[in-house]
């Protein structure tokens, strides 16, 4: 067996400590990455910018604690970026633990100083409507009567004592979707429910396996923007200036690309080297 | 209780992480609690976030009704119904009678065919259909003119390559040839996405171990 | 009947679902909502089906003394601790509330849990790609090209690599390209195929054609 040989069969706990490396010692270094912005999250951005203060936006938490160090990025920023601007967030899940996980958006949103300043009131700036379970009949049927497809919020309080959802009957009295999904049911759900059958205007945060698989919706204007991954996260914490733990992780996420794409080309280079000795 | 909590976090997380040196006893007892917790998950949360609030509340209500208004019109008992047909499901687990739960099952069947039927028609087909049959040429912007090209020229040969029901010669093959290039294309893209999500998961947890259990990084 | 019977409730239930997309007013409308929370109510035995089986399957091990028999009773042990703890001890249906003990065992066993098992796959992921992506072909060459150009154009690292080039031909515009155009056309072929599959599929198991769900008598 050649040298080539053996790197090729390398132990992979060697390559798993290069992998870990990679991840860890960034956290540990502070250097400025820049981050370009993509059309896709640029075309987010510019749905959410053009809506007036006072406008409806429905977020929906469709995403578990396991896909929450991409998505939870997305939904801190979209917090901050919705009460400073004095946009009214609906909030609901489609996930047993969305709907927790947005509590703990808010929780981090409420920090910020410069929401704190705006102080926004759960129930006039913000509510939550909670987790039903039913997947894309849910959405379906919040197509025709939201208050009747929840009648209560995550608090148990009736949705007709709440200022914010006077006036809401369906999509056509919402003003923009922003939907974050890790998964089914999520934003295909969104998009041939809400998007195509009610059309309603929307956009979605999703995590980076699920992503490329959406931008057939978004070629098609089912979509009007896409945040992909963590990136997709820190691209969107530059546009709303709200920085946050996506771009505090980019620096890991090169890293970790970089040392991936190294050993790809190291294996590569060992097979074909490695077979031309053979055939000679 | 919080910093119990956290150590208990963190020292499961650390017995899965276990398995990368090799498979131990520490990793299987923590993947046996694993799936233990997760059936009871959703065990509980389907309990008290569906069938709850849908069978037991509307059930109740039914019999309340005819209780205290004498009145047994109530079209709360067609819930009934549905509770029989969910008692009929879990008569799977008796291989004798298991045979009984097609009829639950053929309802779950029935309602996906017929709701798939009509979105996946309106949002997967005709609406990219119609997105992809656009002008190829738009004057004065060549840009956009060869991305419509590529993009129409791609979902042609990628439906080509997936009919394999004629073989793939001539200039079908070529057409199918081309519609493997594009795929390729396409898995490539979603492989490095993919790293890049498994990569953002793993980040999350030394964010967790170092930052949050450790307060090593702020 | 054993077989007829199901036939006709799946061709009747998809029937009422096709037509309410075009009919939403009574009957067809409130019959699909009927029904919409009967397939809820039956789905949610259906998991409870397979928790059950699960506990069976386990409790089976234990008695017969199969190799590693302790692990599938610390499988039981830990789903009656949360199914215990989720029914009685947990405020009802207010379970999930932040301070509750469904909530404690929630956020300190099953997250982490869940998360990690997610997260080692970065490893594996690397480990498998070192051993097994190669070049062997043209096809996988454009594999390999189109996983690099994206994997590096993601990241702010791309862009300092390639920062002497133009900027529409950076790696990130590179990424952006790629993404935006011969992938998406790409997962539109194969998003119109997978569609074609499910409605034609869909036809089938409302005519009937399609039995196989029914299993063996």
């Amino acid at each position: 067996m050649n040298f080539f040989d053996k790197l090729m069969k390398i132990d992979r706990r060697i390559i798993f400590l290069f992998v870990a490396a990679a991840v860890i010692l960034p956290f540990f270094l502070s250097i400025h990455q820049k981050i370009l912005i993509s059309p896709e999250v640029q075309g987010l951005y510019d749905a959410f910018e053009s809506l007036p203060p006072g406008s409806k936006i429905m977020i929906s938490y469709d995403y578990d604690p396991a896909s929450a160090p991409e998505l939870q990025p997305m939904a801190v920023t979209a917090m901050k970026y919705c009460f400073t601007k004095g946009l009214k967030v609906i909030i609901l899940g489609l996930w047993p633990q969305g709907s927790i996980q947005a509590n703990m958006a808010i929780e981090s949103a409420l920090e910020d100083p410069r929401v704190k300043e705006k102080n926004p009131q759960y129930g006039k700036d913000w509510v939550n409507l909670g987790y039903m379970s039913g997947n894309e009949l849910v959405i379906q049927r919040m197509g025709t009567d939201i208050p009747v497809t929840f009648p209560r919020d995550y608090q148990g309080n009736p949705v007709e004592d709440l200022p914010l959802m006077q006036g809401i009957k369906n999509f056509s009295n919402v003003d923009f979707i922003f939907n974050l999904s890790a998964g089914y049911p999520g934003t295909q759900e969104w998009v041939q429910f809400a998007a195509d059958r009610f059309h309603a205007k929307l956009g979605a945060g999703n995590t980076a396996v699920q992503a490329p698989g959406m931008y057939p919706y978004l070629r098609a204007g089912q979509l009007v923007g896409l945040l992909g991954g963590m990136k997709g996260a820190s691209e969107f914490e530059k546009l709303t200036d709200f920085e946050g733990k996506g771009t505090k992780f980019m620096l890991s996420q090169s890293f970790a690309h970089a040392i991936i794409i190294i050993f790809i080309i190291i294996g590569n280079l060992a097979y074909f080297i490695s077979r031309g000795v053979k055939k000679k | 209780m919080e910093t119990f909590g956290l150590w208990i976090a963190a020292l499961l997380t650390l017995g899965i992480m276990s398995f990368l040196y090799k498979d131990n006893p520490i990793y299987k007892f923590c993947e046996s609690i694993f799936i233990g917790i997760s059936a009871g998950y959703w065990f509980v949360s389907l309990f008290w976030q569906s069938m709850y609030p849908r069978l037991y509340l509307n059930i109740r209500g039914a019999i309340s009704t005819l209780l205290h208004e004498g009145r047994i019109s109530d079209d709360r008992w067609l819930y009934l119904v549905a509770g029989i047909l969910g008692v009929m499901m879990l008569l799977r687990l008796v291989p004798k009678i298991g045979w009984i739960s097609r009829w639950p099952l053929s309802f779950i069947v029935g309602s996906t065919a017929g709701l798939y039927f009509i979105t996946y028609l309106q949002s997967n087909i005709m609406n990219q259909i119609r997105s992809t049959i656009i002008p190829i040429y738009v004057p004065g912007n060549l840009g956009i003119s060869i991305s419509n090209l590529i993009v129409f020229v791609g979902v042609f040969c990628g439906l080509v390559y997936f009919f394999f029901s004629r073989e793939h010669k001539g200039a079908f093959g070529g057409a199918a040839k081309v519609g493997i290039w594009f795929l390729m294309i396409t898995f490539g893209a979603s492989f490095g996405f993919t790293v890049m999500s498994r990569m953002s998961l793993l980040i999350g947890r030394i964010d967790f171990l170092f930052g949050t259990w450790l307060g090593l990084i702020k | 009947m054993r077989r007829e019977i199901p036939l006709i409730l799946t061709a009747t239930v998809g029937i009422v679902y096709i037509i309410s997309f075009f009919i939403p007013h009574r009957p067809f409308g409130s019959v699909e909502t009927l029904f919409s929370d009967w397939i809820l109510i039956i789905a949610a035995f259906a998991i409870w089906l397979g928790a059950l089986n699960l506990l069976r399957v386990s409790a089976d091990k234990i008695y017969r003394k199969k190799k590693d028999w302790f692990y599938a009773l610390v499988t039981i042990l830990s789903f009656f601790l949360i199914a215990i703890i989720g029914f009685f001890f947990s405020r009802g249906s207010h379970f999930q509330d932040v301070g509750t003990s469904f909530d404690y065992l929630y956020r300190n066993v099953y997250n982490p849990l869940s998360a990690t098992m997610f997260a080692i796959l970065a490893f594996f992921v690397a480990s498998a790609s070192y051993r097994a992506f190669r070049a062997r072909s043209w096809e996988a060459t454009l594999l390999l090209l189109a996983a690099f150009f994206v994997m590096l154009g993601r990241v702010p690292i791309g862009d300092m690599i390639s920062g002497f080039l133009p900027e529409n031909i950076r790696l990130s515009a590179v990424a952006t390209f790629i993404m935006n155009i011969p992938q998406s056309a790409g997962q539109r072929a194969i998003m119109i195929g997978i569609g074609l599959g499910i409605i034609s599929t869909a036809l089938r198991l409302i005519l009937g054609i399609e039995r196989t769900y029914l299993g063996g008598d």
